[in-house]
Parts: structure tokens; C-alpha cells; sequence
């Protein structure tokens, strides 16, 4: 109960993205034998993995690299910076809208350093060269993401579109 | 479908209005990360092409009627792009999924904990993510193998990667020590130390010694249940029972022992103890 409750309380929180609002379905965790999830962790996890969403596309929308490092360490920070810089270099902007979030966490390490969850997510992705539209396409995709604790919240280390599973 | 090539399932985009159809481009559908690959193109003039996605961002000036060659190490993020082709007025867009190289480069690995107890049941565990080359999660399966050697031998294990990590658990070894962890992926390895310490101390017993109006007591080696000496520094507590008067010392153990001087009185009675272990008792004197 103490669990369903929570979800249902993820749900109903205001899912920003971009300018646009999106929806979100959550599966219970299927972690294989390792280490159990408690519905607190499953929440605090699930929440600030939607918050690092948000940072990416304010980080893309506005090419600032700057908004990603509340969210993002390692591998997932340094590929996003680059990102943004290339997108400077070239002109380009990045605006991500409509996502609908399908989310199960996978692994949860046995030490509790690590956790691991894939979201299948649809978007509209819209390209501008100088501030106008060259193109926008409807993409769906299963990111994986690997999130570690940090000091107040969970960090997301690994995010990566990966529809090869 | 083999992904020997960077090209895997070639798709032809449709051209839009504005674009004529004799000026085409076939885009892949999936391409190996970091890997070069080239893109068929036919009509004639220049267009810009911009691959765009979370991971990356790149923009070639292209010549419609020849091929577009993205060169190994420009396209190596992971993900799914969004591909646009601009020629004027007119673009046309599609997706572009590029996926990790199935070759592991790089191991993270989280072994824990980096001290514990010898004979701890499933006391020591580990987690590997592993990664190409360019930093990508490698989630195909792929065999990962993991060895603790430590004073008792060698085990080891082989687990299947899941979306990027293999995990395992394993027990401590009876003797202390220094244990190596190597977690394995390929060509690829990366080693951990997990020190073994003693646990707690196992059994005690003590004797005692006059020596002028003081009684020497002393541990025998205070050792834990797998015999091992337990560290300097555990403490031993001896407790002096002489009527209504108790008296009680800490003393750290040295060199595997813990001694102290304890006042001679007819009729006490002396016990150790240390954490949850209880030693012998002694009575000194005929009262």
C-alpha cells in the first residue's frame, strides 16, 4: 500500500519538460536477485531522474552546459557539456517536448552505490540553426540510466538511448 | 544483422516537397559507434547535414551525388539522433541510432566493502559497468568474470552482463589478509583490494600470577573463530569481584595478549570479557 501510495504520488506531481507536459508510468522494480528496492528509494530515485530530464533540455534548449551539474556526474556530465559546446560552436538549439516516460528500475547494486532503471520515452525533438526550425521528428526511445547517491539527492552517471535490448 | 560494417540497415529517406526526388540520400538505420560510414547520396548541388542528439551534435556541408563520408571517431555517442538535411528552403528529417561498440575498453567497478570480517557469508560484493571505448554502455550481454584471491585460494565466477552490468557476491576467507578482487570483461581487467581482518575474539581465558601484593593477569592469544589473532588495540575488559567492591579495566590487547595488575585480595574473584565473548572466572585466595 505504503508503495502504491508513493507512485501515486510521484504521478501526480507536474511532469515539466520543456514547455510542454508529459505523462509517466512507472513498473514496479524487477532487479533480478539483487539487492531489494524500498518504495522511498524507488520514489527519491524516479523523481530526480525526472529532474535530470528537465536539466538536460534546459541545458540543450539554452545551451547552457552550467544547468546539467546538479543532476549529472561522470560520463553522463561530460557527454552533455560536450554536447551543449558543440551545439554553441554550430548554431544549434535543441528543444525536447511532449515526453511520455515509461520507467522500471532493473538493478539496484548489493552495496547500494548504484542504481540502474530504463525509460522507454517518446519525444519530439526540434533542431534550430540560428534561433529558426530546420526540422523536428517524433523519436521514441529506451534510454538506459545508471544513477549513483549523492551528497542530498541521486545523480544520474550514465544516460544513454540504446533501443539495441 | 552483423554489425562488421559501420553500415547495418540501409533505410532511404523520403524526400520532401522542395527537394527533388532524383536528390536522395540512404541514411542507416543503426551504425556502430565511432565507427566511419558513408552515406549514398544522388542528385546534384550542395545541402547542409546536421545530426543532432543528446549525445552529440555534428554538421557537414554536403555535395548531393556523392557520398558523405563520416570518418571513425566523429559519431561515437551512443543514442538516438535526429538526422536533418537542409538544402535552401527545403530539409527533410529522420532518426539515426547509433549503438556501443560490442568491445569492452573500460570497467567500472564497485567492490565492496573495502574491510570486513574473514568467514563473512556473501560478505563481499561486486558490480561492473562496462564500457567501449568512447564511454558508451555496452548493454549487449557479454561475459564478465570475477576472482577473489585471498589467504584460502582462489574463486571465481563468470555472470552474464544485463543492460551493462554483471554483479556478484562472495564469501570472505577464513585467514586475514589482503584479498584481490579482478573483475574481467575481455581483454579488459580491473583489480581491487579488500582487506580480511580478524573477526571477534572467539573464546578467552585468563591466569593469574601473584606478584607482591598485585595479582598478574594475562589472556591467553585471544584469537577469533577461525584462529586468527584478533587486531592491537581490541579491547579486554577484567572485572574484580571482592565482596561488594567491583573494579573493572579496558586494556587493549598487545601482541595478541591482554594483561594487567589487579590488587591481591583473599577471596576475589577475577573474569575477562570482550564484546560479546565472556571468558573464565578465577577465584583468588581460600575465604
Amino acid at each position: 500500500m505504503k508503495h502504491l501510495w508513493s507512485i501515486a504520488l510521484l504521478l501526480s506531481a507536474p511532469l515539466a519538460f520543456g514547455a510542454s507536459a508529459g505523462s509517466m508510468q512507472v513498473t514496479p522494480p524487477n532487479v533480478h536477485g539483487s539487492r531489494p528496492v524500498e518504495p522511498s528509494t524507488e520514489s527519491a530515485v524516479i523523481r530526480d531522474y525526472l529532474q535530470s530530464w528537465e536539466a538536460l533540455q534546459s541545458a540543450l534548449s539554452h545551451n547552457d552546459a552550467q544547468l546539467l551539474s546538479r543532476d549529472f556526474v561522470g560520463t553522463a556530465l561530460t557527454t552533455f557539456t560536450h554536447t551543449v559546446q558543440d551545439q554553441q560552436k554550430l548554431g544549434l538549439r535543441t528543444v525536447y517536448s511532449n515526453p511520455s516516460h515509461h520507467i522500471q528500475i532493473i538493478f539496484y547494486s548489493p552495496n547500494g552505490l548504484s542504481i540502474q532503471l530504463v525509460d522507454t520515452i517518446s519525444y519530439r525533438e526540434e533542431v534550430l540553426q540560428d534561433g529558426k526550425s530546420i526540422g523536428s521528428k517524433e523519436v521514441q526511445v529506451r534510454y538506459t540510466a545508471v544513477l549513483t547517491p549523492g551528497a542530498t539527492r541521486w545523480m544520474v552517471r550514465v544516460l544513454q538511448g540504446d533501443s539495441a535490448q | 544483422m552483423r554489425l562488421g560494417s559501420a553500415i547495418v540497415l540501409m533505410g532511404t529517406l523520403i524526400v520532401a516537397s522542395g527537394i527533388s526526388r532524383a536528390q536522395n540520400i540512404q541514411l542507416p538505420q543503426k551504425v556502430e559507434a565511432g565507427k566511419a560510414f558513408s552515406i549514398p547520396t544522388s542528385g546534384s548541388g550542395s545541402a547542409t547535414l546536421y545530426v543532432v542528439g543528446p549525445g552529440q551534435a555534428i554538421k557537414r556541408e554536403v555535395s548531393l551525388g556523392t557520398p558523405v563520408s563520416i570518418p571513425s571517431g566523429v559519431l561515437y555517442a551512443a543514442g538516438e539522433y535526429v538526422v536533418v538535411l537542409v538544402k535552401g528552403s527545403s530539409r527533410r528529417t529522420s532518426t539515426l541510432q547509433v549503438v556501443a561498440q560490442n568491445q569492452p575498453d573500460k570497467l567500472a567497478f564497485l567492490a565492496a566493502p573495502s574491510r570486513l570480517p574473514v568467514d563473512q557469508q556473501q560478505g563481499i560484493s561486486g558490480t561492473v559497468y562496462v564500457f567501449d571505448v568512447y564511454r558508451n554502455l555496452i548493454t549487449a550481454p557479454l561475459p564478465i568474470s570475477f576472482q577473489l584471491t585471498d589467504g584460502s585460494g582462489s574463486k571465481q565466477q563468470t555472470v552474464t552482463s544485463s543492460n551493462g552490468v554483471a554483479w556478484t557476491s562472495m564469501n570472505s576467507s577464513g585467514k586475514e589478509g589482503n584479498a584481490t578482487f579482478v573483475a574481467s570483461a575481455g581483454s579488459v581487467s580491473i583489480r581491487r583490494v579488500i582487506d580480511e581482518v580478524p573477526g571477534e575474539p572467539c573464546s578467552l581465558s585468563i591466569s593469574a600470577h601473584p606478584a607482591g601484593k598485585v595479582l598478574h593477569l594475562q589472556t591467553a592469544p585471544v584469537v577469533d573463530c577461525t584462529g586468527n589473532p584478533v587486531p592491537d588495540g581490541t579491547i579486554v575488559t577484567f572485572t574484580e569481584k571482592a565482596g561488594d567492591s567491583i573494579s573493572t579495566v579496558d586494556v587493549p590487547v598487545k601482541k595478541g595478549i591482554a594483561s594487567i595488575d589487579m590488587p591481591a585480595v583473599n577471596g576475589a574473584t577475577f573474569s575477562v570479557a570482550s564484546g560479546t565473548m565472556i571468558g573464565n572466572e578465577i577465584r583468588w585466595g581460600g575465604r
